[in-house]
């Protein structure tokens, strides 16, 4: 037996040693999530899914027809509005995250909606959560409902894998990462609420706990909280790293903003 | 002000047919009992009032409390019997107006 | 052994009471009455004539959806005037008046109100004629997990 021991461990060690380096990393794919990825709607009561549902009624809605009207509207210096250089923007949103080439770093759609409107329509600057941002945000998502992600280039893979890391890093005074509550205990209950997968696929959302329509990333500041981590900004590289993680993670969901959520 | 609204009335209806109107409008309805994160009392502002008067009659009131959700969301009934006008009023608490006008065809 | 035994069978019927008990058709309770005396009265209430839809559970307080009816035939001469929705356990537990006009075809609303709490909210309908009807439905509501501070 204890001749034994050391060969046991040195082959256990290679063992390990050998699976690690054929595990490459291959960040499109869905592997890490559920073996069908889900959204959050299907882990809301039924109330809540049929508020999504009507068309009418969803109030996140409202949001998207501010966003329409916004669109068309001119502003700024140049008095222009969105609509008179781009001609129409459906099909934009699933190429996001993406970098802004301009200040060569990666951005939301919403970040780049901000650049657009002080750089390009020489507007005042907007506020991430700001009505206008959220709106314009809303109306760009919604109408890509139904479409998947892109997925995420090579080009973006260096920040994709920061943002997985962020995925799987503990944080926080009770020291959770989002792997271990959106992969390892999707389907339990966390007090009153059902563990959904952490997909991303219905932002923004309408959230009955804020009553009103936020972003991705105060989404990302709740979790944050909820874990008693010093969350990041809204806009921040974090988070904008996070949510390219979890825009390759969605596939092939289709986006289904603005969605309801408890 | 002019609140951002959604309304819903059928394209046209059949005569005496009853018809759902549902309507939709932004508003936060706070309801002057949430404390902010300071520990003040964040000040109430709700709608108060939604009158629909159809051809120029009232059919519908609404007589907002605090507990109405935010977005308030109401859909309610009328019976069409000629084509005409369906006028929708919302007031505030501090008296401000939005007014919509719909037209409702009725074959 | 015996003592056991007494104790397993007294729970078993507290048990099956209990639930016995929850079949039985809601009834106003003693806070609740006084508060809707304080809106109509002496006048006797009719707890019939009025259907109150709520989830029987919801996720979140913030927004429930509700329907209500009260049953008439909404002609000139006998039609619904009024409803009263009531929820006791909120802060301000009126949460909406609704008013008809015969040419509303049908005294029934849909809209989203909020819960403080768990609890049976109420609604009391008024004909033209005065006579008063009432119909009820509970709702429980549950505590979100991971949830911001204010603002």
């Amino acid at each position: 037996m204890n001749r034994c021991r050391p060969i046991l461990f040195w082959l256990f060690a290679l063992l390990q040693l050998v699976s690690h380096a054929l595990a490459e990393p291959n960040p499109n794919a869905s592997s890490n999530a559920s073996p069908s990825p889900k959204q959050g709607y299907d882990y809301q009561s039924a109330d809540v899914q049929s508020l999504q549902d009507d068309v009418f009624s969803n109030p996140g809605m409202l949001w998207v027809d501010e966003g329409r009207e916004l669109f068309d509207q001119a502003a700024g210096a140049n008095d222009q509005s969105c609509r008179d250089c781009h001609n129409q923007l459906s099909g934009v949103a699933v190429h996001y995250p993406q970098i802004n080439s301009r200040i060569d770093k990666l951005v939301s759609l919403t970040g780049q909606v901000q650049i657009c409107r002080e750089t390009h329509q020489k507007a005042a600057p907007i506020a991430y959560e700001s009505r206008t941002a959220l709106a314009l945000t809303a109306y760009l998502f919604h109408l890509s409902r139904g479409e998947p992600f892109q997925p995420v280039p090579e080009s973006l893979h260096p920040d994709l894998l920061q943002g997985r890391d962020y995925y799987h890093q503990r944080k926080g005074q009770l020291n959770l990462s989002c792997a271990q509550c959106h992969e390892q205990n999707v389907g339990q209950y966390l007090r009153g609420d059902l563990v959904s997968q952490g997909q991303s696929t219905g932002y923004p959302i309408y959230r009955l706990e804020w009553q009103a329509l936020g972003s991705l990333h105060r989404r990302f500041r709740a979790c944050d909280i909820g874990v008693r981590a010093e969350p990041f900004g809204l806009g921040s590289d974090a988070y904008t790293r996070l949510e390219l993680y979890l825009r390759s993670r969605s596939q092939p969901l289709p986006i289904s903003a603005p969605a309801v959520r408890k | 002000m002019s609140l951002k609204v959604r309304i819903s009335l059928p394209e046209n209806a059949a005569t005496n047919d009853t018809v759902e109107v549902k309507t939709l409008v932004s508003h936060p309805m706070e309801s002057g009992f949430r404390l902010d994160t300071m520990g003040e009392v964040m000040p109430r502002n709700i709608l108060r009032t939604l009158v629909v008067t159809y051809r120029g009659e009232k059919v519908f009131e609404t007589i907002f409390g605090p507990g109405i959700a935010a977005n308030p969301y109401v859909a309610f009934f009328l019976r069409a019997t000629e084509p005409g006008e369906v006028r929708f009023v919302w007031e505030d608490q501090n008296g401000e107006v939005t007014e919509i006008v719909r037209h409702l065809a009725v074959i | 052994m015996s003592k056991l035994n007494l104790k397993r069978r007294g729970l078993l019927i507290a048990g099956v009471s209990g639930w016995l008990l929850q079949c039985l058709p809601i009834r106003l309770n003693a806070e609740d009455s006084s508060l809707i005396s304080s809106f109509y009265g002496d006048q006797s209430i009719e707890p019939s004539g009025v259907v109150l839809k709520t989830p029987s559970l919801a996720e979140n307080g913030n927004s429930v959806s509700l329907e209500v009816e009260a049953e008439s035939p909404m002609t000139a001469m006998d039609y619904v005037t009024e409803i009263r929705l009531f929820a006791p356990q909120n802060p301000d537990p009126e949460l909406a008046v609704f008013r008809f006009g015969p040419g509303a075809g049908l005294a029934r609303v849909s809209t989203r109100v909020r819960f403080a709490n768990s609890q049976t909210l109420t609604a009391v309908a008024t004909m033209n004629d005065g006579r008063l009807y009432s119909g009820s439905s509970k709702t429980i509501i549950t505590l979100a997990a991971c949830v911001e501070p204010l603002l």
